[in-house]
């Protein structure tokens, strides 16, 4: 044992080599505009020596804390004081590269620097998955991340950097686009759940119905987002135009109603097939006691069977989550409003900057969900810890 | 008591459970012995309706169990079956106050009576009370069904190969502990197995089902010595037939004066315990204590008249 408290851990010598590598490529670039492409900077080339080194240095030092396997929370001091050394890179070097470049110049960050956050975030989590910290901690470190990332961004020490700059000119329409995001996401995951919940009970009572339900929302789920969302429209179009007061609800053939039906439609499966899977993972020897002892069908289902699947219930409604943050993006598409509205503008405009403004804020979204799911259904497991 | 009068189950035109008939008096232990596919178990589940009957009906106290609702009938009547069934997600607490939470007793008399049971079982209240199911052993677990099942006071205990799963020694001791715990609150039990040694073990009477028919109905001792058909006596187990006589007739039914060499045995002890002791140290007779005092002697030709005298 002596020596294997001395041993390297291998995914933290493949992120040393893998972040050193990350190193010597373009840390940031500078365009002379929003549309062109720019020209790469090496990160000790972003200013004076004495500003890039400790930057580089932190991060150098991060990566070679990630090696040694016998100490993960050294391992994950070594991951904040990498993901530090770049913020400090950051900081410093977008006003640095800026300083006589022209008006409309414009800084990004560049592969160096999306290889190195994803690095030093896998160095994060391999070394919180040694830790393994209950789900209390989980939830307090993920607060301490947002809320540390919510102070960089009030703070202004990163507005120069592109995508921000993409952003001031539309705070009224981000705002408003995370808001629609937000409620195509979650609405679609209530609306979901309100039906799927009954629905999946109803079906794991009686298997005619599951037979014939299950294979239908599969079904549905193999449609390509895209075309899904391009059905909505001639057939919500058709409803706004024939059937009277449904327009003055907002029902159209574009728009948030459409968008906001294939959403709920691609939920419905995992919302289902998890219900149902959850209740039939009831032992069959508890259910033949609760029958036995008098329980009634209901006081079964909220008593026995609910409590015993509710993690597999909740894994469903994870699984919807994540993947509505995702999809709601093509709602952009057929003016359903959200984050999509920046991709595609970004496209069309070929600022990759402006999709980074829609695509960003989207993968935080579905990364804090599932990490909150993820602990929403550990509290939820009906046994506690190590005995289940 | 209990009544079951012409009871019958046919599935798909099959005969199941083919008109039973018998009666189960109150504070007895009646034990359905079968082998698998002899009806055993359908017959245990139509009595808390569990399973329908198809024709025929169950009396409990003279009041037939078809005017009662299913579930609140089960209510009243404790069911134990193999692999105890409790609900993994509550504590042993939780389990055993199942019935009574169902039957909305005030907490403090469920509180009691769950502790009531507990040490019954011989598990301390205060180290089980909170623990969950998974963290007992598997005798545990199986006392923990049995409490469950014994926690409103039913009218009748039904068990449907409740030690089953258990391996053999835990199985003798659970079976003990079953005997101990009846007599001490006059329960009626009906409890099926497959395993005849376990009928005569712990039934004051036994049925026996074969193809869905009740073949013989009465004492372990008649069982043993009258088999009514070549089923039953094969069940006994034609070789075994004295030894199992033997083993349900204490030594102090036979006990006379005199000395014997050697370690004695208690008074209701078996005359099969007897008999293995004059086997393995070549006596031909042993010394019966009471209280730690000699009573006097069994002989092994006494043993053997006895035997000889059934069979």
């Amino acid at each position: 044992m002596g020596r294997a408290g001395w041993g390297l851990s291998p995914p933290g010598v493949l992120f040393a080599v893998l972040g050193l590598g990350a190193l010597l490529l373009p840390f940031l670039t500078v365009a002379a505009n929003r549309i062109v492409a720019g020209d790469g900077v090496l990160p000790w080339r972003l200013a004076a020596p004495a500003v890039t080194l400790p930057g580089t240095a932190a991060v150098m030092a991060g990566l070679l804390l990630g090696l040694p396997s016998a100490w993960p929370r050294l391992r994950f001091a070594g991951s904040i004081l990498g993901l530090a050394g770049l913020l400090w890179l950051l900081m410093q070097g977008a006003p640095a590269l800026l300083v006589g470049a022209g008006d409309y110049a414009r800084v990004s960050p560049a592969i160096g620097f999306w290889c190195l956050l994803l690095i030093l975030m896998l160095l994060m989590a391999d070394a919180l998955a040694q830790l393994a910290p209950g789900s209390l901690a989980r939830g307090a470190l993920l607060a301490a991340v947002l809320g540390t990332l919510a102070l960089i961004l009030w703070s202004g020490t990163l507005s120069q950097l592109s995508i921000l700059q993409e952003y001031a000119g539309r705070r009224e329409a981000f705002a408003d686009a995370a808001v629609r995001h937000l409620a195509l996401a979650f609405g679609s995951l209530a609306t979901a759940a309100a039906i799927g919940f009954p629905l999946g009970i109803l079906c794991h009572r009686r298997s005619s119905l599951r037979t014939t339900t299950l294979p239908v929302l599969s079904f549905l789920q193999t449609i390509p987002s895209l075309a899904m969302f391009g059905l909505m429209i001639p057939i919500l179009g058709w409803v706004g135009d024939s059937v009277p007061g449904a327009q003055a609800i907002g029902i159209a053939g574009i728009g948030f109603a459409p968008a906001f039906l294939a959403l709920v439609l691609y939920s419905l499966l995992p919302v289902v097939g998890n219900t149902v899977t959850g209740l039939a993972a009831t032992p069959p020897s508890a259910l033949e006691a609760a029958r036995g002892m008098g329980m009634t069908p209901r006081q079964r289902l909220w008593q026995v069977e609910l409590p015993l699947g509710l993690p597999i219930i909740l894994t469903g409604l994870r699984i919807v989550l994540v993947q509505n943050v995702g999809l709601a993006v093509i709602a952009g598409l057929i003016g359903g409003g959200g984050f999509g509205t920046f991709v595609f503008q970004g496209l069309n405009q070929t600022a990759t900057d402006l999709i980074l403004l829609g695509a960003l804020p989207t993968v935080a979204l579905a990364l804090v969900s599932a990490i909150v799911m993820d602990i929403l259904v550990e509290l939820a497991s009906p046994t506690p810890q190590g005995t289940a | 008591m209990i009544e079951i009068d012409r009871i019958t189950k046919t599935y798909n035109g099959v005969k199941a459970v083919d008109a039973v008939t018998m009666t189960v008096e109150t504070g007895t232990i009646t034990v359905i012995v079968g082998t698998s596919g002899s009806g055993k178990t359908t017959l245990l589940r139509m009595i808390n309706r569990l399973e329908e009957p198809t024709s025929g009906e169950v009396r409990i106290n003279g009041v037939s169990t078809l005017a009662t609702k299913p579930h609140l009938l089960r209510r009243r009547i404790g069911y134990a079956i193999q692999g105890h069934g409790l609900f993994p997600h509550h504590t042993v607490a939780r389990n055993i106050g199942a019935v009574p939470r169902l039957l909305d007793w005030p907490k403090d008399k469920i509180e009691a009576r769950v502790d009531e049971l507990l040490t019954l079982f011989s598990m301390d209240p205060a180290q089980f009370r909170d623990r969950y199911p998974a963290e007992l052993s598997g005798g545990q677990q199986q006392r923990v069904g049995v409490a469950r099942a014994l926690a409103s006071r039913p009218d009748l205990l039904l068990m449907d190969e409740p030690f089953g799963a258990l391996d053999p020694i835990i199985r003798a001791r659970a079976q003990d502990d079953l005997r101990r715990i009846q007599k001490a609150l006059g329960s009626t039990i009906m409890l099926v197995t497959h395993d005849m040694e376990e009928a005569i073990r712990l039934g004051d009477r036994v049925a026996v089902m074969d193809g869905g028919k009740l073949v013989q109905h009465g004492t372990p001792a008649e069982i043993i010595a009258q088999p009514a058909t070549d089923f039953v006596a094969n069940m006994v187990g034609e070789v075994e037939r004295p030894l199992r006589l033997l083993s349900l007739i204490p030594l102090c039914d036979l006990v006379e004066d005199g000395d014997a060499p050697g370690a004695a045995l208690p008074a209701d002890a078996s005359l099969r315990d007897a008999l293995a002791a004059c086997l393995w140290t070549g006596r031909s007779a042993v010394p019966v204590e009471r209280d730690g005092d000699v009573v006097g002697r069994v002989t092994f030709d006494a043993i053997r008249a006895r035997a000889e005298l059934r069979a």
